[in-house]
Formats: C-alpha cells, structure tokens, sequence
C-alpha cells in the first residue's frame, strides 16, 4: 500500500533512504498520442496533447513522475534545423545544420523565445500545475557533448573532436550556453530534476580518458550552472568505467543500461549516485506479463536496497511499440515486489 | 572491484605477449605479422596514424600486400570490434581505426597492387533514416578486406531498396538500422527481397538487434552482425557455403 505521495518517495530514494515502496518512472512520451487517437506528428505539434496525454498515461499507470519531453530532435529544431516524423516511432533530426567549421562560427544559440522551445515550457508549466508539488516533473536536455552528432552527423562530429579541438571547443561553448539557458528554462517554468542526456559520455561511445578530456569538463561547467538538480541519462550507453567521473560532475542520479551488470553498478554507486534503470526497452515489445514481472523483480532485487534507485526503462523512453499490457504488467509488478522493507530479498 | 580499463587492457597486452613469445620459440615465418597486428591494435586505440603508417612502411619491405590486409590489418581491426562488442573499447576508437584502415590499404594497393578476389556483390545499405555512421564503419571494414561494395545510401524506404538489390542481383545485402521502427522493417524489406530476389543473403545489424538478439529472426533476416568486423566472417561462411 502507498503511503507517500510520488514527489516525497522520489525524493526519499534519491536521498538514499527506503521510502514505502520502489519508485517507477514509465518515461513514455508517444503513447500519449496512442491514448488521444492521433499521430504522433499532431500530437506534438501542440502542448495541450502532451499535458492531457502525459494526465492520461500517469493516471493509467500510476506513474511517480510527469514527463513533458517531446523528442530530442526540437533542440535542432531550434537550432533551425528539422525534425522527420514517421508513424510509429519518435521523429529524428534532418540534415545536419553544421557542414564546416565555418558553419560552427555562424550559428547562433537558439532564442527561449522560439516557438518550438515555448511550446515545450508551455507543456511543462501545465503539468506542473497538474502536479501541484505531488508529482516529480521531469525536464530534459542534451548534453553540449552529445548534441552534435544531431547537429553535424556522427561521422562529422568524430572527425571534429580528432582533428579540430579549437572547433570543437568553439562548438562546446557555444552548445553550453544554449544547454544551461534552456535547462533554467525549464527550472524557472518548474522542473524537479533535469534529465541531462549525454550517452557520448558513455565508454561504449568515446575512451575514458577523451570523456575526462572533454564531455565530463563541459558536463562539470553545465550542471554547476543548472538552477534544479540533475539526472545524467547515457541513453543505455555503457557506465561502469567512468562512474568516479559522473559522480563528480555533481549529478544525483543516473541511467543505466541492461549492458551491465545492475548489482554491479548498484554496489559501485551506493550512497553517492541513484540508479535509473534499467528494463530493457527494445526487448519490451516482445515480453508476457510473466516476463516483465521477472525483469522487475530482478531489478528490484539487484538495486532496491537501501533506496537510491528509481525503476525505469534503460534508454529514457519506452518505444511506441511497447504494449499496455506489459507496462501494466510492469507497473503492477512493482506493487508486488517493490514495497520497502524488501523482506523477501534473502 | 572492477578491473579499470587500464588494468584490462595491461593483462590483454601482456597474454598476447606472452603467446607471441611462446609462438616465437616455436619459429613460425608469421610471427613478425602477428606481433606487427598486436602493434597495429594498440596505434589503432590510441589513433596514433603516425606509427601505423610508419609499421606499414616497414611492412611492405618485407610482406606481401595479402600478408599485410589479411595477417595485420584485419586482425587488428577485428580484435578491437570484439573488444567493442565486450564494452571494453568505444565506438570513437572502433570509427577511428575503421578510417586509418582504409587509408593504410590504399597505400598497400599503391605499393604491392595487392587485389582481394571477391566472391560475389556485396552492397551495404541504411533504411529508412540518416543514421550513417554503422553503414559507413561496416563499408570501411569490408573494403578494408579487400571487398568491393555497393554502397546503396541512407533514408531508403523498403520498396527503393528492394528495387536496387534486384536491379544489380545482389548475393550479399547488409542492412544498418539504429531505430527500433527501422530495424522492424526489415521484414518488409524480407518478404519482398525472398520475391523477387531470392538469391540475395541478407545480414543485419545495429543497436536494436544488439539490445534484442531475437530481433534478427524475427524479422526474417538471414543473419545478425553484432560488430562490422563479425559482419566479415558471416560473409565468409555464406560464401563458403554458397560456393
Ligand atoms: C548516442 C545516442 C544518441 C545521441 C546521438 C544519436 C545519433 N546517432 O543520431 C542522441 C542523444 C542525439 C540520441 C538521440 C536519440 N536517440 Co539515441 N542513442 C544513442 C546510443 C547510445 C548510440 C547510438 C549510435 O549512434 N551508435 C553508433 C552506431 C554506429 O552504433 P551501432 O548502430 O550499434 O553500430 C555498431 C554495430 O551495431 C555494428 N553495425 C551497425 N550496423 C550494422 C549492420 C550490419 C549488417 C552489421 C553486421 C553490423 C552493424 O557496427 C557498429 C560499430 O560496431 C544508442 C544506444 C546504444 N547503446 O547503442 C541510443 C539509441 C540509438 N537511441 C535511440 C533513440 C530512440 C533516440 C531518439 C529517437 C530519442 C528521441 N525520442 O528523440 C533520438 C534520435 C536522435 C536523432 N538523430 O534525431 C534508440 C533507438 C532504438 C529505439 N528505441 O527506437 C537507442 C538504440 C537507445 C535504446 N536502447 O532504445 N541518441
């Protein structure tokens, strides 16, 4: 039985303290427009759909979180560049808007004026509302070191960080101003937390020893600047080899991935960084009610100890092909083995 | 405790030190090229292209042009696609060696005229979106091999894709996706491809199919890739078995 409201359990458990029961963050964002009957184009061309979706999806599955996150994409979109909608899956950035360096000297950080990031303050000052300080609200960025592979292309951004540091770091800056403007955006519009996704951190991306070079100085510069706390998301990128580094980035909490071991990870980043994670998203799609409820067990298991640890999928969102059922079976699985003390962990 | 990346990649070096020691006291001719790829790994991680093309130098003084692709570079460059694949190297280093690879061949064909023989059209393909960066390190790795292939584009819907493979009777499709949406038409692309090109081997590969290994199957494909470099054996044993 719960007995705290979503915003004091997530709270208890980034603070390292068991609360009633295990927190769950189902970080769903197009099963909105499933639930209002509509594309997933229309649904975000207006916040409106994303508040009533986001009301509709938390009441359905008695979520701890409310996620107004639209789609990585409209930070390019603001950039001035576009977003490729397809039917049954979340839009992806268009051409690259950076060709040359010179083209890094040009552009300018985006304006919180454009319509694109009014659209998604609009959609988080509805849900704050709706929260009424009961529910975490969750914002988003892009990490300033993951942003490029949006904004030149993978092979583009690579080439850049090997061959053309000064531009590299031109860009950097550039991309930290935007990130740090557009994150106290978001606190000022009232965000609990920030999500700050920077799966080029992850080892499974770029070598520890470039992360500490690069990534983890801009990560240090940006969440110092933040106005709300930060969760660091590797969008199911590998951690373990840079854990000491995350952590002192100054970041509370972050996501992992079913690449690594969860009680490893739990054993590593006890007491310092809360885990999020880490139900694997792709494989979803394919599980019984039967499965999911293993999955959430296992976690639960491996990472619920001692609190510190919010039960999430591994990448920061669920795919759209993710059925009811099984985030139901998910959701009524963490009732039945997510209530603290976890007694029936021997 | 984990072992730190440092630690790994200590013990690595030192085993295969070791086995190239016990290897030598055996006195096999291949052994400078075994030692020349463990050197050539450790330029490729630390994309050191200096020191690769400087043991390429030394190299063809010695070695055939067949010796220095297939006995040095490709070990190389596989040795890091399962190290990848482990979580013990990253995707920067796995594109980084892919790239000096190829520049390395290139001076091999100047200098040796070394030609691979190719054992039938291979063409490599992104569909539906922009995500290019798996298609171009796969692309790399092949060519790097000695292979010719096609090199069929990005954001294909399945119909232009299934149009090209019959136009130029592919024997060997390779297919990158990196959305889950991307990877689940791969079926489509299956039902049409076994149609009207029933020839064609069609091996697929990308994040979606690393984080669900039942993905392949599902989608009808002929076989999954984990890394570029795996992608190269499931090709040999295809046309070890076609032939
Ligand atoms: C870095 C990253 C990001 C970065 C950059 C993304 C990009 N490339 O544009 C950012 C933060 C911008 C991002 C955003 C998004 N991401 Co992202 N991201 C990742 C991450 C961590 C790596 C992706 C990547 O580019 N890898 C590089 C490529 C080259 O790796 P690869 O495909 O695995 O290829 C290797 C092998 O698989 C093999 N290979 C590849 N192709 C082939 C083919 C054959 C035949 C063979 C044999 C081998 C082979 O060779 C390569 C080298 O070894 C993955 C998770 C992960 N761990 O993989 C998620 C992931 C790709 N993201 C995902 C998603 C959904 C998104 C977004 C759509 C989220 C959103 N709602 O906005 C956006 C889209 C961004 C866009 N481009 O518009 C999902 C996609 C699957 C899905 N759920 O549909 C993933 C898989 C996460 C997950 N577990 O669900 N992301």
């Amino acid at each position: 039985m719960d007995t705290m409201t979503s915003m004091d359990r997530v709270m208890a458990s980034l603070s390292h303290k068991e609360p009633d029961r295990v927190p769950v963050f189902l970080l769903l964002t197009m099963h909105g427009a499933k639930e209002l009957g509509m594309s997933i184009k229309d649904y975000f061309s207006d916040a409106k759909n994303v508040i009533e979706g986001q009301k509709i999806i938390h009441a359905k599955y008695r979520n701890d979180c409310l996620n107004p996150f639209f789609y990585a994409a409209t930070e390019i979109q603001a950039w001035g560049g576009d977003a490729i909608f397809i039917d049954d899956g979340p839009p992806n950035a268009g051409a690259p808007i950076i060709r040359t360096t010179e083209d890094i000297d040009d552009i300018q950080p985006p304006d919180m004026d454009h319509p694109i990031l009014r659209m998604g303050l609009e959609a988080i000052e509805g849900l704050v509302d709706h929260a009424d300080g009961q529910i975490p609200v969750i914002g988003t960025v892009l990490s300033p070191f993951s942003v490029p592979v949006m904004q030149m292309g993978f092979e583009g951004y690579l080439n850049l960080m090997y061959e053309d540091q000064d531009s590299f770091w031109r860009l950097m800056r550039k991309n930290e101003e935007f990130c740090v403007k557009w994150g106290n955006e978001q606190a000022k519009a009232g965000v609990t937390a920030v999500a700050y996704f920077d799966p080029l951190a992850s080892s499974s991306m770029t070598t520890p020893d470039q992360y500490r070079l690069t990534g983890m100085k801009v990560a240090e510069r940006v969440i110092s600047r933040m106005d709300a706390p930060t969760a660091t998301h590797l969008a199911s990128g590998r951690a373990l080899p840079i854990i000491e580094d995350i952590v002192s980035t100054g970041t509370g909490a972050l996501g992992v991935c079913t690449l690594e071991d969860l009680a490893e990870l739990k054993r590593v980043c006890k007491g310092r960084l809360s885990l999020l994670g880490n139900l694997n998203g792709i494989e979803m799609r394919r599980w019984t009610a039967q499965q999911a409820e293993e999955k959430v067990k296992d976690c639960i298991m491996k990472a619920g100890p001692g609190g510190g640890f919010i039960l999430s999928d591994n990448h920061g969102e669920i795919p759209f092909q993710v059925s009811d059922e099984v985030l139901l079976a998910i959701r009524d699985a963490v009732d039945k083995w997510g209530e603290y003390p976890l007694d029936w962990i021997v | 405790m984990v072992e730190s990346l440092s630690d790994f990649v200590y013990k690595t070096l030192t085993t295969l030190r070791i086995n190239f020691m016990i290897s030598r006291m055996k006195g096999h001719k291949t052994l400078d090229l075994t030692e020349a790829a463990m050197d050539l790994e450790g330029y490729f991680l630390a994309v050191d292209k200096p020191s690769a093309f400087a043991l390429l130098d030394r190299l063809t003084d010695t070695s055939t042009g067949t010796e220095i692709v297939d006995d040095v570079i490709m070990p190389a460059l596989e040795s890091i696609g399962d190290r990848w694949e482990k979580g013990q190297v990253s995707l920067s280093q796995v594109y980084m060696s892919g790239k000096i690879a190829e520049a390395m061949v290139d001076k091999v064909i100047l200098s040796t005229g070394h030609q691979a023989d190719s054992g039938g059209s291979v063409a490599v393909a992104v569909l539906e979106d922009h995500h290019n960066l798996g298609k171009r390190i796969l692309a790399s790795v092949l060519s790097t091999s000695g292979m010719q292939v096609m090199d069929y584009g990005h954001a294909l819907s399945v119909d232009e894709l299934v149009s090209m493979v019959e136009r130029d009777g592919v024997d060997y499709l390779m297919i990158s996706t990196l959305m889950l949406p991307a990877a689940l038409r791969v079926k489509d692309a299956m039902i049409q491809i076994k149609e009207r090109s029933p020839h064609t081997k069609v091996i697929v590969g990308g994040a979606p199919y690393i984080f669900d290994p039942a993905l392949g199957e599902e989608v009808g494909a002929h076989a999954v890739g984990r890394t570029a470099t795996e992608s190269l054996n499931i090709l040999k044993r295809m046309m070890r078995e076609g032939a």
